[in-house]
Order: C-alpha cells, then sequence, then structure tokens
C-alpha cells in the first residue's frame, strides 16, 4: 500500500496516483507482526510474512525481516494488478498454498486505503479454514487449539479455535517493536522468492488482477469539503432549540 | 482460456436484508437497511427480503413482519445461537442459492464485517465496504455504491456490472430507518438446513460482558470543556450533556491544569487527537494546540460569547452566548426530545 494516507488523485482520468517508491508497512499489520513474534517466543515455529504488490514492496518484506521474521515472500505480477478485494484475497491464498503448510494466517484489523477490513474474512474463505475477526487477546495456545477473545459491540467473546486458523487482530493487541539495527543488517542479504501467476495453483489469468475483480471503480473524487458555516442565531433559548433540531436532523439525537 | 459464462441477470431478483440481532435483540442498523432496500426493490419493482439467522427467534422475526418486508425467511436452530464463521456462512450461501437475490445489505457490525466477506468471496462476488449512498439503476439492475476510503480522504463509486448478488456492507446510522407499521404484512418462511453444514471448528467458552468504554478517542460524542466554564457544577451540567447524547466529557489543558479532568480526558497537540461524529465545545478559545486534536471531527460546534473566538473558524454550526444560559436549555430540549 501507498505510505502516506494523504493520497492523490489524477484530475483528468480520477484513478489514483501511486508514489512507486514509498511503501510502507499497513500500520495495522504491525500489530499482526508482533502477535506473531510474541507466538513463537512462547511456542516456536517460524514466521513467514507475505505481500503483494509491485517489486518495492520488497522494502515492506524487508521491514518485518528486522523485527524478527524469519522468511517472505513477494507475490509480484503485473497480471496481480488493479486487483479488488475478491482477486486480491484470492491471489493471497493461492501464494500460502503455494508456500505449503500453516498452523496460523495472522492479519492486521484492515489497510489504512481500501479500508474494507474484508481481505482476511475472503482468504479464510478460500483456504476454507475457520477465521476469527476483532482479536484482542490470545488466552491460551494448545498443539491443536488457540483461545481467543473476539471484541463485539456490548460483550467479549472468547471462543477456542482449531488450527489452521486465521485471525484478524486488532490495534493495541500488543505495542509493536521498533525494527532492529542490528537485525536489519544480519538480514541484509536474505532472499525474498518472488511468486508470479505462473507459480501458482491456479493458473487462470481470469481469476486474478483486474479480470478476477467483480468490482470497478466508475470514478473516484475528493469529498464535498464543509466549509459552510452555520450560525444559530437569537436568545440562548432560541438557539438551544436550533442546536436541538440541527443534532436530530443529524441523527446525533 | 476458459470464458465466463454471461451472467442472466434476470434470474437475480430482490434486495435481501441480513438481520444483524444477538440473543434475539435485532440491532437499529437493520431497519436502517430496510427502509433502503425498500427503496431499491421499489425502483425494480421487487420483492424485499429479510434472512434471520439464529435460535429462539420468532419473536423478533414476527417483530419484522411491523417493517413491510415481502418475505423473512428464518433460519432457527440451537446451533445458530451465537454468531461462528463457518454454520452462518453456510446458512448465507444456502439462502442465497435459493432465493438468488440481486442485492444483499448487510450492516458493518462486528458480525457483519466478517460474515458479508467470507459469503462473498463463497458466492465469488463484490462486496463494496462501508457503503454511504446507495441506488439502483432500473435499466441494468445494477446497484450503484458510494463509499469514502483513504480515511475519508476520496471518495469512489463502485459498480458490481458482471456478477449477482451485489453485497454492500453500510454502518449504523448511515440511511433512514424504516418507519415501525402498526399492522403486519409479509410472509415468515421457517427452513431447516441440514445439521451436516453447521458444523464448526469454533468453541465459544465464554462471554464476557464489557466495561463501558471510557477513552475518548472511541466517542462518537464528545462535549469539550474550556475555560468559559466557570464552576464544578457547570462542569457537571456538561457531562448530563454528554451522557444524554450517549458522549463523554473531555476539555481543554488549562481543566486538566487545574485538576478538573482527568489528563487522558485532554485533546489537543499534548493530549488525545479525536475524530467524533460530533464535539460540542464549551468555553473553549480554538488555540491551535487544542484545535490539531480536533478539527477532522465530523461536526463541530462551538458555544463562545467571544463573537470573534478562533474557535468559530474551525466550527460547523456556531453559538454566540453564554454558555450557562445555553446549556440548561439544551439538556431541557434534548430531554423533551427523547421523551425523557
Ligand atoms: C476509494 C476506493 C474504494 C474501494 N472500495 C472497494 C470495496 O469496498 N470493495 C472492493 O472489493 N474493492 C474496493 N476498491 C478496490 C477497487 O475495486 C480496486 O482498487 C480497483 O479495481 C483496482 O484499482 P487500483 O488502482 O487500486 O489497483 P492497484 O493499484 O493495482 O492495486 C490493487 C492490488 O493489486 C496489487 N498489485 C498492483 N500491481 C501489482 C503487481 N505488479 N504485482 C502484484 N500485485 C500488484 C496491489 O498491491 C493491490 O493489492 C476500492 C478502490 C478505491 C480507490
Ligand atoms: C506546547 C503546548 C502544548 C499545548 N497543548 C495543548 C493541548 O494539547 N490541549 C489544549 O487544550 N491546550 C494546549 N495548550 C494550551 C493552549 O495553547 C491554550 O492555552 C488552551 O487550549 C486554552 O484553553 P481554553 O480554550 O480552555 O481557555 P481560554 O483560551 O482561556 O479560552 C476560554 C474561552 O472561553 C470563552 N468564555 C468565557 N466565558 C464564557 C461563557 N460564560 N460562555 C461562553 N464562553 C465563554 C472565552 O471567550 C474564551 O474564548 C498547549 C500549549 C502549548 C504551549
Amino acid at each position: 500500500m501507498p505510505g502516506s494516507s494523504e493520497v492523490k488523485v489524477d484530475p483528468d482520468t480520477g484513478l489514483l496516483i501511486r508514489d512507486g517508491d514509498n511503501v510502507k508497512m499497513n500500520p495495522y499489520d504491525l500489530f499482526a507482526l508482533e502477535t506473531a513474534l510474541r507466538l513463537k517466543k512462547e511456542k516456536g515455529g517460524e514466521i513467514t510474512v507475505l505481500s503483494m504488490g509491485p517489486q518495492a514492496a520488497k522494502a515492506v518484506i524487508e521491514e518485518a525481516f528486522a523485527m524478527g521474521a524469519d522468511h517472505g515472500a513477494l507475490l509480484s505480477d503485473r497480471r496481480f494488478g488493479g486487483a479488488d478485494v475478491l482477486a486480491t484475497s484470492y491471489a493471497l491464498s493461492q501464494g500460502i498454498k503455494a508456500l505449503g503448510d500453516f498452523d496460523l494466517i495472522l492479519c492486521g484489523k484492515q489497510t489504512t486505503d481500501g479500508d474494507t477490513a474484508q481481505v482476511g474474512p475472503e482468504i479464510s474463505e478460500y483456504l476454507e479454514i475457520p477465521a476469527v475477526a476483532n482479536v484482542t487477546k490470545i488466552r491460551e495456545v494448545t498443539d491443536e487449539t488457540m483461545t481467543v477473545e473476539m471484541d463485539m459491540p456490548n460483550q467479549l467473546e472468547v471462543v477456542e479455535v482449531a488450527f489452521p486458523c486465521l485471525l484478524t487482530v486488532e490495534k493495541d493487541i500488543y505495542q509493536p517493536r521498533l525494527p532492529s539495527y542490528v537485525l536489519k543488517k544480519a538480514t541484509a542479504d536474505r532472499k525474498i522468492p518472488i511468486y508470479s501467476l505462473d507459480d501458482m495453483d491456479d493458473q487462470d489469468e481470469n481469476n486474478y488482477g483486474l479480470s478476477g475483480s467483480p468490482t470497478q471503480v466508475k470514478k473516484i473524487f475528493p469529498p464535498e469539503t464543509n466549509t459552510t458555516q452555520t450560525m444559530l442565531e437569537g436568545t440562548a433559548e432560541e438557539q438551544a432549540k436550533k442546536l436541538t433540531t440541527t443534532l436530530a436532523d443529524l441523527k446525533l439525537i | 482460456e476458459k470464458k465466463k459464462k454471461p451472467l442472466k441477470k434476470e434470474r437475480w431478483q430482490g434486495v435481501a436484508v441480513y438481520v444483524a440481532q444477538v440473543d434475539g435483540e435485532i440491532h437499529p442498523v437493520t431497519y436502517e437497511l430496510i427502509g433502503k432496500a425498500k427503496e431499491l426493490a421499489g425502483k425494480l419493482h421487487q420483492p424485499v427480503y429479510a434472512l434471520l439467522i439464529g435460535s429462539q427467534v420468532q419473536a423478533a422475526a414476527k417483530e419484522l413482519q411491523h417493517y413491510g418486508i415481502d418475505k423473512i425467511f428464518v433460519y432457527d436452530d440451537p446451533k445458530l445461537a451465537r454468531f461462528a464463521i463457518e454454520p452462518y456462512t453456510a446458512v448465507f450461501e444456502r439462502f442465497i442459492k435459493q432465493n438468488k437475490p440481486n442485492s444483499i445489505l448487510v450492516g458493518a457490525t462486528t458480525v457483519g464485517r466478517q460474515l458479508a466477506p467470507r459469503v462473498a468471496a463463497r458466492m465469488r462476488t463484490g462486496l463494496t465496504a462501508d457503503t454511504t449512498i446507495l441506488d439502483m439503476d432500473a435499466k441494468s439492475t445494477d446497484l450503484s455504491q458510494i463509499r469514502p476510503a483513504f480515511g475519508g480522504n476520496i471518495i469512489a463509486h463502485i459498480v458490481t456490472p458482471n456478477n449477482r448478488p451485489q453485497m454492500a456492507t453500510v454502518r449504523y446510522k448511515v440511511m433512514d430507518a424504516a418507519p415501525r407499521q402498526e399492522e403486519i404484512s409479509g410472509e415468515i418462511v421457517e427452513k431447516k438446513i441440514n445439521e451436516k453444514k453447521l458444523v464448526s471448528n469454533e468453541k465459544i467458552i465464554d462471554i464476557i460482558p464489557k466495561p463501558a468504554e471510557q477513552s475518548i478517542e472511541s466517542a462518537d460524542v464528545l462535549v469539550a470543556a474550556g475555560r468559559g466554564v466557570k464552576s464544578k457544577a457547570e462542569l457537571d451540567q456538561l457531562k448530563e450533556l454528554a451522557n444524554l447524547l450517549g458522549g463523554q466529557l473531555a476539555g481543554t489543558r488549562p481543566l486538566v491544569e487545574n485538576g478538573w479532568i482527568d489528563v487522558r480526558q485532554q485533546i489537543g497537540l499534548s493530549g488525545r487527537t479525536v475524530r467524533p461524529k460530533l464535539i460540542i465545545c464549551v468555553g473553549i478559545s480554538g488555540a491551535i494546540q487544542f484545535i490539531a486534536g480536533m478539527d477532522n471531527a465530523d461536526n463541530i460546534v462551538a458555544i463562545n460569547n467571544d463573537p470573534k473566538a478562533t474557535i468559530f473558524k474551525s466550527a460547523h454550526y456556531c453559538l454566540v452566548g453564554d454558555q450557562s444560559d445555553i446549556i440548561p436549555q439544551l439538556i431541557a430540549d434534548i430531554k423533551a426530545r427523547k421523551g425523557e
């Protein structure tokens, strides 16, 4: 994803202008990675980070190495470009299958660009594994299961889920560590394998990228900025009445 | 290369609403989606469906009959008592395959936000997240979906022209709720599903009620107090106002310094950054260090007796006057409107 939430829109084409050199890890994914690092410390195992994007996205995987991830892989292929949630999730699930066996997939809550929070649940469907979203806490991990707390509006649900499974973790589940300079130097030469469509089990181009995307963006535009100001005038009594009506109109009462 | 089968759009009819419920209690976003579904289906002259999944939800189904839905499909089973992704997805899939709705609206609740994408992936169809405007093109039967992204910095108009069903999630308090009617209408269709489909690899071990959320960052409504609030009694009134609006009390740094509010309630550069739906700033001058922490709020109301106060530059609604006169009136009016 692009490094900042300040987006530029091309005024002629209405397409996003993405700055290829400025790729950063999605901040929500830092919490997923930190969760993985804690689980590894407690239970052992190995951590692989997977990302999809142009070659420049390697930088994100290198950042994960500097935090302590063991392996990384990048799904990169022109034919993956233009993907919406469905096609992105599909490509990622194919990539996960290509990487081999796993016990646990950890995802961040959402991205700060598309902002849909849909990719994690869709991957779990393609992998046909159970999934728990809104995870705020990990209580216990055994060989076969893990017990987690799922955040619901008025309650916390304590859920025991069998491996292999997928979790999307909330921001603040753990405080993410900073990348370590020592690790960064030590992993500088670590190879990041690139996977293309030709490495996937399903090589039907129609299921990936733009052609595999059911949603189409017809148009994007900046929000109308609300520069309009309303003066609520009159006596204190009248002002209070006007404000009450305004709040009701805004569905805030 | 395999060619995709051309879509027969006319086979997909009706607009369906997923009923968000926990322990038989219907989440109000459901009524908002029903209101929108009726409008969309009306443009196509097609029926409105509700999908109700749970255990012992007969009363909820009957309640839905007051909202002008054509068919309420009920999947009632003890195994569906609490949300679990695998059985709920299986039921949802069955509903879609049997009824082939043109569009499905799902509330963006904690459940809807995980269930909708899982179902969309199973149906290999598109899902637009957090839509704010929905419209139906009667000719193409395509759903026009508008949503903000990039933290609200851009708005996208999204369509799903070659797949059915078309799916969208909608947040609570975005659409207008369908009014409840005295008379009942619509048919309750009770459905059974094969037990084998209800297998889950998840077990709910415990349900813990949550203590009320206290952080000002997560509040939808904030009442912020500044030095124009002169006494503890006035501050208590603002707390009452915040409670009435389902929100929280916050304030400027001087109020933290004199011990009237907790440091965790301070908005601003050296405090918290907030982005509520509504912030009412009472007796606050509008120093840049304060503004930096709140100027992304959706609706900013300022109450200040100095017409030249800087806060008015950032406010959407401006009330020039003495807060100690306005606030008690405001509390009385809101109470009256809420019927308290
Ligand atoms: C404001 C907005 C809101 C949206 N909301 C939704 C929504 O609610 N639901 C939904 O399903 N879709 C949504 N989309 C997605 C939309 O359908 C897609 O973004 C669009 O079809 C693709 O355009 P893009 O320019 O973003 O694609 P891209 O910039 O190509 O990005 C799409 C994906 O492809 C990857 N990618 C790009 N190039 C490569 C490459 N060479 N190798 C590997 N991977 C690559 C990217 O990393 C990214 O994950 C939204 C898009 C926008 C702009
Ligand atoms: C490095 C630094 C960091 C800072 N960080 C923060 C921060 O994080 N948050 C923060 O809030 N401040 C911060 N400050 C302080 C900031 O500069 C201001 O001093 C402070 O915000 C002012 O608070 P106020 O608006 O409550 O008070 P004042 O500036 O005294 O304003 C009071 C207002 O109330 C109005 N008023 C008076 N009586 C009434 C009445 N009866 N009815 C209606 N209106 C009335 C007055 O007209 C006036 O506009 C910081 C300052 C520095 C230097």
